[in-house]
């Protein structure tokens, strides 16, 4: 068990000392894998941000029903004694009154209320049914859509069915993104090693004649595969947290504009951990291709 | 001890190197290969070293046959024997010190026993003031001395020596012959293969010599 962990660590410092020693080509292999890890990585940061913010608004599952500006009082009791018997107590009722001086307080919008002629705003039911299955909400906009007095019925969760398809089109778009990368940066690591392995032909043939295993051999590359692929990744999450945080101001202004205190949250340290696994288990790849195919060669 | 019966090598296109060739060598023995360029000396040496495997025949190293041994033991039976080339294959980026650490770095000695060793090894070839030296800065017999010590720091049973006097003058092959004979003293086999008749000093001499891939009787 010690000369397995004494031949590991003197294989990886030999792969330290071949990065070491080339430190340009070293630089920029690692500026090439952070820069194919930081695209995908940095969309699937900015999907999940995404998510978050839909996370938060679809627990409000709801439905509006917009009476006609004219609706009989008779009318709005028909919808309340309706809503009372369907969902008892699950839904409110918004006064045109209110919800004009509701939109008054929003800031910017008071001067343009007071502009108005006459209240443009319809009375309104906001129904938030215990049961926000889908299927139940379907059910009560059918019940609600066609009522004497109902000028406009909006199932509230529609938004949150375009907005997870949306979604999940980010998130196809990204994997494939992400294996596009992943292919490229295995390529990368294949040359890098592929020269590596060049540059030390000599070595290796002497190395087999007196007694060398292929594990032996093959070890400080993949070290070496592996190192390239985990600091990749680590420059990835640097690229990627630089730009969120040069991002970030200009986000957080923007959604301040629409009412919300939305910022870009940065990847957490599981998502960091996996980046860098999921950079050395690549590099990992690359220089185990670009071991065995040249030393197939060497043979 | 050394045995081989009926060996043949032929390369792709059907050159032979050797041809049925015959032969024992005790352990503890030296031997003189022997014939013109083109002979067939190498091409035995790189077959009783593991690096080549026979096309027909037997070859046995102490008691491996090297015709059916797998293909993942060879480096464990490399490890046992020491050669020393013709072109030295010395690792010209690192100092002699390095040279001779790497067959102990190959088996996973630890640092300073491994040193330790390398040192020694050096010492015993009279070089160990020049540890640091690289090789492009050594004489050539220095350097055939540097191959020497990176092949028998491993404590090989078998020594296996490719034209060790080539390119050296008579001095330099002098010192390299009696350092063969101090190892042979000392219980390793040593084969040398040389196309030049110099006098190997050593008991128990074995002459083979050969032509065209045959061993003359």
């Amino acid at each position: 068990m010690k000369a397995w962990f004494r031949q590991h660590l003197a294989a990886f410092s030999r792969a330290v000392r071949r990065l070491a020693a080339a430190p340009l080509n070293t630089l920029l292999s690692l500026l090439v894998i952070g820069i194919a890890m930081t695209l995908p990585a940095a969309g699937y940061v900015f999907l999940d941000n995404i998510h978050a913010l839909g996370a938060d608004r679809a627990n409000v599952q709801q439905i509006s029903l917009f009476m006609e500006i004219g609706a009989s009082t008779r009318e709005v009791a028909a919808v309340r004694k309706r809503a009372e018997a369907l969902i008892p107590g699950q839904w409110r009722f918004v006064p045109r009154d209110d919800a004009l001086r509701q939109l008054k307080n929003t800031e910017g919008m008071a001067e343009i209320i007071a502009a108005l002629p006459k209240n443009p705003l319809p009375d309104a039911f906001i129904l938030e049914p215990a049961d926000s299955s889908a299927e139940n909400l379907e059910r009560l906009y059918e019940q609600f859509v066609t009522f004497p007095g109902i000028a406009h019925a909006q199932l509230d969760s529609a938004w949150i069915k375009r907005f997870n398809a949306f979604l999940r089109l980010g998130i196809q778009t990204v994997n494939l993104l992400a294996l596009v990368f992943a292919v490229g940066l295995v390529a990368v690591t294949f040359n890098t090693i592929r020269l590596q392995v060049m540059a030390q032909a000599e070595e290796i043939e002497v190395a087999r004649l007196i007694g060398a295993t292929d594990a032996f051999v093959r070890r400080p590359f993949y070290y070496s595969g592996i190192l390239q692929g985990a600091l990749g990744g680590l420059a990835a999450i640097f690229f990627l947290l630089t730009g969120l945080a040069v991002l970030n101001p200009s986000v957080t202004q923007l959604a301040s504009l629409y009412g919300s205190d939305f910022t870009l949250h940065p990847p957490g340290f599981v998502y960091s951990s996996l980046l860098v696994i999921l950079g050395a288990f690549l590099g990992w790849l690359g220089a185990q291709l670009s071991v065995s195919l040249a030393l197939r060669h060497m043979k | 001890m050394i045995v081989a019966n009926h060996l043949t090598k032929r390369y792709l296109g059907g050159f032979e190197a050797i041809r049925d060739v015959s032969f024992e060598i005790n352990a503890g023995a030296m031997a003189l290969l022997r014939g013109h360029s083109g002979a067939g000396k190498t091409t035995l040496l790189k077959l009783m070293g593991a690096i080549e495997r026979p096309t027909s025949g037997i070859l046995t190293i102490g008691g491996q046959n090297l015709l059916t041994l797998r293909k993942k033991a060879l480096p464990f039976l490399r490890r046992n024997i020491g050669l020393v080339f013709q072109d030295q294959k010395l690792l010209f980026d690192r100092p002699a010190l390095e040279n001779v650490l790497l067959p102990l770095e190959v088996i996973g000695l630890p640092l300073r026993e491994a040193q330790r060793r390398a040192r020694a090894a050096l010492d015993k070839v009279g070089l160990l003031s020049r540890e640091r030296a690289y090789p492009i800065a050594l004489s050539g017999g220095e350097q055939q001395r540097l191959a020497i010590a990176r092949a028998v720091v491993n404590r090989p049973s078998i020594l296996l020596v490719d034209e060790p006097t080539a390119n050296l003058d008579d001095e330099s092959a002098r010192q390299v012959l009696d350092l063969f004979a101090a190892f042979n003293q000392v219980g390793v086999t040593v084969i040398i293969s040389t196309h030049a008749p110099h006098k190997i000093p050593g008991r128990d001499l074995r002459i083979l010599t050969l032509d065209h891939g045959q061993l003359l009787l």
